[in-house]
């Protein structure tokens, strides 16, 4: 296979290779990674346990507005963990309610100050950064704040911010520059006037009154945080919520958004963003619904219209890096190899693969195992789980039950489903109308679970569990001999019993 | 032992079925019998505490077990969320004080709720229900004694046994007059004030720590170790959080007596204690006293030497099958009393449920009790399931076993930049059995939720290769097992950096 991949190698580079090989210099590094995310940290780190050289280039182009961060990719500075956090601090807003009825006398009124969140979770954040540049400094890993660009397969010139260049070499080449906000620039004024996740985390103020555009994880998750803050937010989806996510799970979720104070604006989209005398934006958009043309005024427009891979600046065609022409990002085999020999790309940037910090850091860890340890353990990509950090969260594990039904022929699933309420709300007075659980199963014989979803809150404790099971090839009479735990969410699946086919009430009752 | 799902039954019998006990075990069995179509009575009956304390049908851990305790546990925690909110820019009043009444109004207003269901859920089952006290006088005839006096006999062709237990006493001066138990804590109509908790079981714990949540003074003292039977490396690190957030420990002391220095709501009590190691003495005062040095099963007083069941003399527990049969055949049990079993909600119900299905619809399961998981909801939870570090070493050989540990901050707990490495992860391997996971240990936030779903892995044999090849959930605290790679065997270093 790998002979086969030389012999259709360009001349070119196949030429500058050989060029180097013949005046006996050698590459400076063993290991090149560009791009210090998640999963090219993870690389790197794993490479140098092995004794090898290795160097990281990590950049970060400002956005539109001007936001900037450090070493650590998106997860950290603006992804995962300022997400969590200020979900969380979204979440105390709501136990600062429940607390009276648990006996806590908090004088009302009670509100919320951003600036005090957005500081502390920018100091942690940069804790991090700083975590980053120790690490790879202990694991003596050498780290270049430089934009990265082929100039041939081995060879990557670094610019730094003042225009500094430094030419890096190495044996093997890793591409891992993830992905950046999409600006929906056919809008007018949508890149002048809006921020993206880039900027929201960074903010100084308050983004007060608040348009997220998007129906994705990203939109929504802010959306709801941005809500259990205290802010005015409104969701503006051009069609369906969390595509490529369990619909009727999606659905939930959204309709928890709405009775948790989120506006939404289902079926329409904007048309133009224009800046008013007040400092405000004007937005325009069009609900396909109602065939209307709306308007209203924000302090802050946020796209989320989805993410794109940062591939242009490399330079791919210089070495023939091969990219899907549609979505933009690099095509790899089930080794992360690349097109090219000894390039290889992990993480958000390729094409097929989940956009997820530890699937990236799994196969980061994989492919430096690969090369430099003799491992030939290749990343298994199936069974990925995942939540969504929305107000109620969701986190599954498998197939959609769409997806289930377009693999397998719906008489040949089975989808065993609960209403339940956690006992947390019960005393607290919280409305428990979208806390759902359902387990899509194969019906033969053997019932073998094809996905698991769960809404509720602590959803990704409840299916980390769960999404091992499954990797275990878990079946429905497994999981019924398994003991629940007393009191709570979780045990609730141990406990699934009625199915959809059956069409009895789903509602769990008492002990 | 034969099964009896399709021949009719004797019309010399009153009921197919009489379970004694309304509790998890008991109604669970009562519900599904129903199901059969097979005519079920049950009989509940709560023999007020020394203090005077009662309650409705459902049992322990609906009443003075389960759910109390997590709903006064989550008062705790919420004590500590409004502490963090401030750090995530939440601004109230500095002084916060906690109402011990409104919580446990609200509370035991949800614990009414539950009563009543239970009692619509058995009607509309079509269970006949009693509230009295019922007790084997013959074969296949119990005497049920209700709240006035009032006695009634009634025959059935098998009997569940579902008493459960109750808190035991010191069987010191003072005890049953001035001290309290967890049955009377969950309803108790005035704040406890300074508190002293005799006993080292999760009880104590659990309470000591939900109490101490809420603001007040409490002391824990221990006979010698703590949680007796759980892993004793997990145990500590409980006990040492607990200390650090508050809770005093008098180690090796037993309480001697119990005087009342001023009666109260609540009063003032001196506590005199001798130490387990030497002769010291120590007095100190207390508001209350709570004790939860274990528990006992109800099974004396139940006329069962007139029916000629077997009991553990000295626990008083029941042996029976593993399908869940006493020595008299037309006999069963479920759930605390049982010898041997676990005491907990989820397998009473499971155990009872099985049971019927194997009596009245031809099944065989029968209930497995082995990798039961459990949860203990101390201010740091700690979630198990399958052997102890102790248990497994003694079993397998220290050499054939791998310990693989780490450390873990909730991202949640940074920004208020608390608790640093007190969360921690263990799994315990069997090396001569491909690395099988063998015991799940975490102490952290949420232990029950992040437990329940390794334990169904556990259940499917999961092996230490299958939970490296599972991609973890970022940024939870479950996914900390998705990538333990330092064996206690190095002596690594386990202590958490960054992201």
């Amino acid at each position: 296979m790998a002979a086969l991949r030389r012999a259709r190698r360009g001349a070119g580079s196949g030429l500058c290779r050989t060029l180097r090989a013949l005046s006996g210099k050698k590459n400076e590094y063993d290991l090149l990674v560009i791009g210090g995310g998640s999963g090219g940290l993870a690389c790197a780190k794993e490479a140098a346990q092995f004794g090898r050289k290795v160097a990281v280039l990590d950049y970060v182009d400002p956005s539109p507005q001007g936001t900037t961060w450090g070493l650590g990719g998106t997860c950290v500075n603006v992804g995962c963990i300022p997400k969590k956090l200020m979900h969380q601090a979204a979440l105390l807003g709501s136990a600062l309610k429940d607390a009276h009825h648990y006996g806590w006398n908090i004088a009302q009124p009670v509100h919320h100050t951003w600036s005090v969140m957005a500081q502390a979770v920018q100091n942690y954040v940069k804790s991090l950064n700083w975590g980053h540049r120790v690490q790879l400094q202990d694991k003596k890993v050498k780290y270049f704040n430089m934009k990265g660009s082929f100039s041939d397969p081995h060879t990557v010139r670094g610019l730094t911010k003042a225009g500094k260049e430094t030419i890096v070499t190495a044996d093997n080449i890793v591409i891992a520059t993830g992905g950046r906000p999409k600006y929906p620039t056919h809008i007018a004024g949508a890149l002048q006037y809006g921020i993206t996740s880039d900027d929201l985390f960074w903010l100084k103020e308050s983004p007060g009154k608040t348009l997220i555009v998007g129906a994705s994880y990203v939109s929504l998750e802010c959306a709801g945080f941005l809500t259990g803050i205290g802010l005015d937010t409104a969701v503006m989806m051009r069609s369906i919520p969390l595509r490529g996510f369990d619909q009727q799970m999606a659905s939930l979720v959204t309709e928890h958004m709405e009775s948790y104070g989120t506006k939404f604006l289902k079926r329409c989209f904007p048309t133009k963003v224009e800046k008013l005398e007040s400092n405000r934006l004007q937005v325009t958009w069009k609900n396909t619904d109602l065939g209307t043309e709306e308007t209203d005024s924000f302090d802050t427009v946020m796209w989320a219209v989805g993410r794109a891979p940062d591939t242009k600046t490399l330079n791919l065609e210089t070495v023939g890096v091969k990219t899907n022409s549609e979505t933009g990002k690099i095509i790899v085999d089930a080794s992360e190899a690349t097109s090219v020999p000894h390039i290889y790309a992990i993480g958000d940037i390729t094409e097929g693969r989940p956009e997820l910090t530890p699937t990236a850091i799994a196969a980061g860890k994989l492919l430096a195992q690969r090369l430099f340890g003799q491992s030939s353990e290749l990343m298994d990509y199936d069974s990925v789980p995942t939540t969504v950090f929305t107000p109620l969260e969701y986190g599954c594990v498998g197939l959609s039950e769409e997806a289930a039904v377009q693999c397998h022929g719906s008489d040949n699933i089975e989808v065993f489903h609960a209403y339940y309420k956690p006992l947390e709300f019960t005393v607290a007075e919280r409305d428990a109308t979208q806390c759902y659980m359902k387990m899509v199963c194969l019906r033969e014989r053997e019932q073998r679970i094809l996905g698991l979803h769960f809404i509720g809150p602590n959803a990704g404790e409840v299916i980390q569990g769960f999404a091992l099971g499954i990797k275990c090839g878990a079946t429905y009479p497994q999981l019924m001999k398994t003991v629940g735990i007393h009191p709570t969410c979780a045990e609730e699946v141990t406990k699934l019993h009625i199915t959809k086919r059956s069409g009895l009430d789903a509602t769990v009752t008492g002990c | 032992m034969e099964m009896n799902g399709l021949a009719p039954v004797p019309d010399s019998y009153d009921y197919d079925l009489i379970v004694i006990g309304g509790g998890s075990g008991g109604l669970a069995a009562a519900k599904e019998a129903a199901k059969y179509e097979k005519k079920v009575m049950v009989l509940d009956f709560v023999k007020p505490t020394p203090q005077g304390n009662s309650w409705g049908l459902g049992g322990t851990c609906v009443n003075v077990g389960c759910i109390p305790k997590k709903l006064m546990h989550q008062a705790a925690l919420l004590g500590q969320a409004l502490q963090d909110s401030r750090k995530f820019g939440w601004q109230f009043t500095e002084e916060v004080k906690h109402n011990w009444m409104t919580m446990t109004e609200s509370v035991q207003n949800y614990i009414g709720s539950l009563n009543w269901g239970y009692r619509v859920a058995l009607r509309d089952n079509k269970v006949t229900y009693e509230n009295a006290y019922g007790e084997f006088v013959g074969p296949h005839t119990i005497k049920a004694t209700n709240k006035r006096g009032v006695e009634k006999l009634y025959t059935a062709e098998r009997f569940l046994i579902a008493t459960g237990e109750r808190p035991r006493y010191l069987g010191i001066p003072g005890d049953k007059e001035y001290c309290i138990s967890s049955d009377d804590l969950f309803s108790l109509p005035y704040c406890p004030g300074k508190t002293l908790v005799v006993g080292a079981s999760y009880v104590a714990l659990e309470c000591a720590g939900f109490l101490a949540g809420l603001g007040l003074d409490v002391t824990v003292m221990v006979r010698s170790i703590l949680l007796r039977g759980f892993d004793q490396d997990m145990a500590n690190k409980i006990g040492e959080y607990m200390k650090e957030h508050g809770v005093n420990f008098i180690r090796e002391f037993v309480p001697t007596k119990v005087e009342q220095l001023e009666e109260g709501t609540p009063g003032r009590l001196k506590v005199t204690a001798k130490s387990t190691t030497g002769d010291q003495i120590i007095e100190e005062e207390y508001n209350t006293v709570l004790l939860a040095i274990g528990r006992d099963p109800c099974t004396r007083n139940i006329g069962l030497d007139k029916v000629g069941v077997n009991i553990n003399e000295k626990t008083g527990k029941i042996p029976v099958s593993d399908e869940e049969q006493t020595n008299v055949p037309y006999i069963y049990a479920v759930g605390d009393i049982l010898q041997d079993k676990l005491e907990l909600t989820p397998v009473a119900i499971q155990a009872g449920r099985l049971l019927v299905r194997r009596l009245y619809a031809g099944a065989t399961t029968k209930c497995d009790y082995v990798n039961v998981p459990t949860t203990v909801f101390t201010p740091l939870e700690y979630g198990a399931c399958g052997y102890s570090e102790e248990t497994a070493v003694e079993k397998f050989g220290e050499e054939n076993i791998e310990v693989y540990h780490s450390h873990f901050w909730p991202l949640e707990w940074t920004v208020p930049s608390r608790d640093n490495n007190k969360c921690y992860a263990k799994i315990i391997c069997n090396i001569q059995d491909n690395e099988r996971v063998i015991g799940f240990h975490v102490l952290g936030p949420n232990a029950g939720e992040v437990t329940q779903g390794f334990a169904a892995a556990i259940k499917c044999g999961m092996t230490k290769e299958q939970l490296d090849n599972t991609i973890g959930i970022h940024p939870v605290c479950a996914e900390v097992f998705t990538t333990l790679s330092v064996t206690k065997r190095s002596g690594e270093n386990t202590l958490v950096s960054g992201c």
